[in-house]
């Protein structure tokens, strides 16, 4: 499909904005801005995006954005939409936009207390797996095995990325999804379902990062397919914490890993074993998401 | 005059009811609790008037007010302590964007070791972050300065940080004129600020900027700040016309020959009060507002009395400097031509001002290597 294929409503990023070439969260934030807007409100938290989006007084989106401090995003967002509502604008969706920096880590125990609560806001976080911003230091969104300005080599990230989505469906929020940029159709039509739903809604976006990820520019969508289809980063959606769908399914034969990881620097220097250990551990948590939606309970 | 037997928190709690609230955002912290209990109890009863939201820690309390306020709600929290140091990043923050937050301080001692006794060392601490900080002496003052904190806050477009000590004032039960709602509405008025966010224009609220910006942002919100010394009179004139009492950002009693005066803040005011008949040629001052601080109105009644020695009653310390509301009112007295001696009663960790304590101190004298520092336990 063809990104002017696509019935989304507007352009609301606008031309100019301060992303680097070929950036997965700008694309990101251009489609789900597309999707949910005119009639939006952002609450933005550090991240590539206090860049991108532009010096005040410019700014690169057709709507209100709020910046907060970095933790602070999942309370800024309760605040503003319950703010909109006391003001009479029940209608406007609150999107809180957040790294993964401001969501698996920093950020957590605000998106946490929100999601419990049920605050009436899509969170959504944009992925790029390491803080970014401050030059690709790694967070607990870093793949094991990648090499970052704070793991540099010898050293490699250790541990494995943090299972959000997990720690998300287990707050029983009515919706929650991952979509990728390559898969603009998918995202698009999550965001729809999530923006039609009341209650706490959460996207998480793979958003491949050409500087930080050692690609090329022109290799973004690309690699964004390449995750889906090695099954590093599937496509699904989870309902009220317990009914897990596929959106995205490619059927039992994967793409190897190694291609998806050969094609990024910050992978260079992974050895054999432990390419194979990230394979394993990408093969066991597909057959856990397969359960999961094999034994979901039918709508 | 309809009078009620209120604690201090609850005071504070009544407040808010009657200030017009949209939003609540409440987490407990001992002895602050029993005001959003107060507040919640309102929502249980459908009184409160507006949201309220139990949040998961004081940081989420403070964004979720942010969030708000910029939306163009008349918000509030309260908290105390630790809870107070754990909101710090979001004080900062609330002021830089201009949101009028109200929130109330109960003051505690900070950790380590767990202290729950009322050093205002906690308060003290968030002095920098662009908040008017008042200070008060009893429940009424906590109600009434609540109410008013709205229209300075509202008006000036930074928040207000309204202080009282812990369980001297906050968990003390004294008799407060709770004025009809309907009045306290009128006083408040009307929302004095306009929403940042607003659904369909496109502004980019708190992005990046640079130094050059922000140091006119900076000396903007200074000087908005000291235009509270003016306002703070003007809203109190307003605030006696409705309920017949005001306040002053400092205000004394300094009988005619005084040469001695105490300068407190918060409840050992009331401490020093009842002494005074008994404290020989002594006054008192007490300091109210703190931020922004009312230097020139200090060293004028200070001036006037013609006083020679200033105790100042400090139940707080800057390790490595000393009582901060001592060092404040010296920086203050610096172009005086004949400043007064300025000594400081350290009462750090909270503990109690008794009156036997006021009496030793008179007796020392100001003489000797760090005689100006005398420490409440060696004199009670």
């Amino acid at each position: 499909m063809r990104i002017d294929e696509l019935k989304i409503d507007s352009e609301m990023l606008y031309s100019g904005h301060n992303a680097c070439p070929g950036c997965g969260a700008a694309l990101a934030v251009r489609y789900l801005t597309k999707a949910l807007g005119p009639n939006l409100a952002i609450v933005l938290t550090a991240s590539c995006w206090s860049i991108i989006s532009g010096m005040p007084p410019l700014t690169a989106l057709k709507c209100p954005i709020l910046h907060c401090p970095f933790p602070s995003a999942g309370s800024v967002g309760s605040g503003v939409k319950r703010g909109l509502n006391a003001a009479g604008h029940d209608d406007t969706t609150v999107v809180v936009l957040a790294g993964d920096g401001g969501t698996f880590d920093i950020g957590l125990q605000a998106m946490s207390g929100a999601a419990q609560r049920n605050e009436d806001y899509i969170f959504v976080c944009y992925d790029n797996e390491a803080y970014m911003n401050t030059g690709m230091q790694t967070s607990s969104a870093t793949p094991f095995g990648a090499r970052t300005a704070t793991a540099p080599y010898p050293l490699f990230k250790a541990g494995q990325k943090k299972d959000i989505m997990q720690i998300m469906a287990a707050h029983g929020i009515p919706y929650a999804a991952t979509a990728t940029v390559a898969f603009p159709d998918d995202m698009e039509s999550k965001l729809k379902k999530a923006q039609a739903i009341k209650g706490f809604r959460f996207i998480h976006i793979l958003s491949p990062c050409p500087p930080g990820w050692g690609t090329e520019s022109s290799d973004t969508i690309h690699l964004s397919r390449l995750a889906v289809s090695t099954g590093f980063f599937p496509l699904y959606e989870i309902e009220n914490g317990v009914t897990w769908k596929m959106t995205h399914y490619q059927g039992e034969k994967k793409t190897p890993l190694k291609e998806y990881l050969s094609a990024q620097r910050r992978f260079k220097q992974m050895d054999r074993q432990r390419m194979e250990m990230l394979q394993h551990e990408v093969d066991h948590e597909w057959d856990c998401l397969m359960e999961k939606v094999a034994t979901s309970p039918s709508e | 005059m309809a009078y009620e037997m209120l604690s201090g928190s609850q005071a504070a709690a009544a407040a808010v009811q009657r200030a017009g609230v949209d939003l609540v955002a409440a987490y407990p912290i001992t002895p602050q609790t029993a005001i959003v209990e107060t507040l919640a109890n309102y929502e249980a009863k459908g009184e409160l008037g507006g949201d309220f939201v139990s949040v998961e820690s004081e940081y989420a309390a403070l964004a979720c007010c942010y969030g708000a306020a910029a939306a163009g709600a008349r918000v509030f929290t309260a908290t105390a302590s630790h809870g107070l140091a754990y909101m710090h990043e979001v004080i900062h923050w609330c002021s830089g964007a201009r949101v009028p937050v109200v929130m109330v301080n109960v003051n505690r001692a900070i950790g380590a070791p767990w202290c729950l006794d009322p050093d205002q060392g906690d308060s003290l601490s968030q002095r920098d972050t662009g908040w008017m900080q008042i200070y008060c002496s009893g429940a009424q003052e906590v109600f009434d300065t609540v109410l008013q904190a709205y229209v300075l806050s509202e008006s000036l477009l930074l928040p207000c940080l309204v202080v009282f000590d812990g369980f001297y004032i906050s968990h003390t039960y004294e008799a407060v004129d709770i004025p009809e709602k309907e009045k306290t509405l009128e006083f408040v008025g009307e929302k004095r600020f306009k929403p940042q966010v607003v659904p369909g224009n496109p502004v980019n609220l708190h992005g990046l900027t640079t130094g050059d910006n922000q140091i006119l942002l900076v000396r903007n919100r200074h000087e908005s700040m000291i235009k509270a010394l003016d306002l703070f009179k003007q809203v109190n004139k307003k605030f006696e016309g409705y309920f017949a009492r005001s306040y002053k950002a400092v205000d004394s009693v300094i009988p005619p020959g005084s040469k001695t005066v105490f300068v407190a803040a918060g409840s050992t005011v009331e401490t020093i009060r009842w002494a005074l008949p008994g404290l020989k040629d002594c006054g008192l001052i007490q300091l109210r507002m703190f931020r922004p601080y009312p230097a020139e109105e200090l060293c004028a009644v200070l001036e006037a009395h013609d006083v020679e020695r200033v105790i100042v009653v400090d139940r707080n310390c800057s390790i490595g400097m000393g009582g901060i509301f001592s060092q404040e009112l010296k920086a203050a007295l610096y172009n005086m031509e004949n400043p007064p001696i300025v000594e400081d009663l350290l009462l750090a960790g909270g503990i109690d001002l008794t009156i036997d304590m006021l009496h030793r101190v008179l007796e020392t004298t100001a003489e000797g290597k760090n005689a100006d520092q005398k420490w409440g336990v060696d004199v009670r």
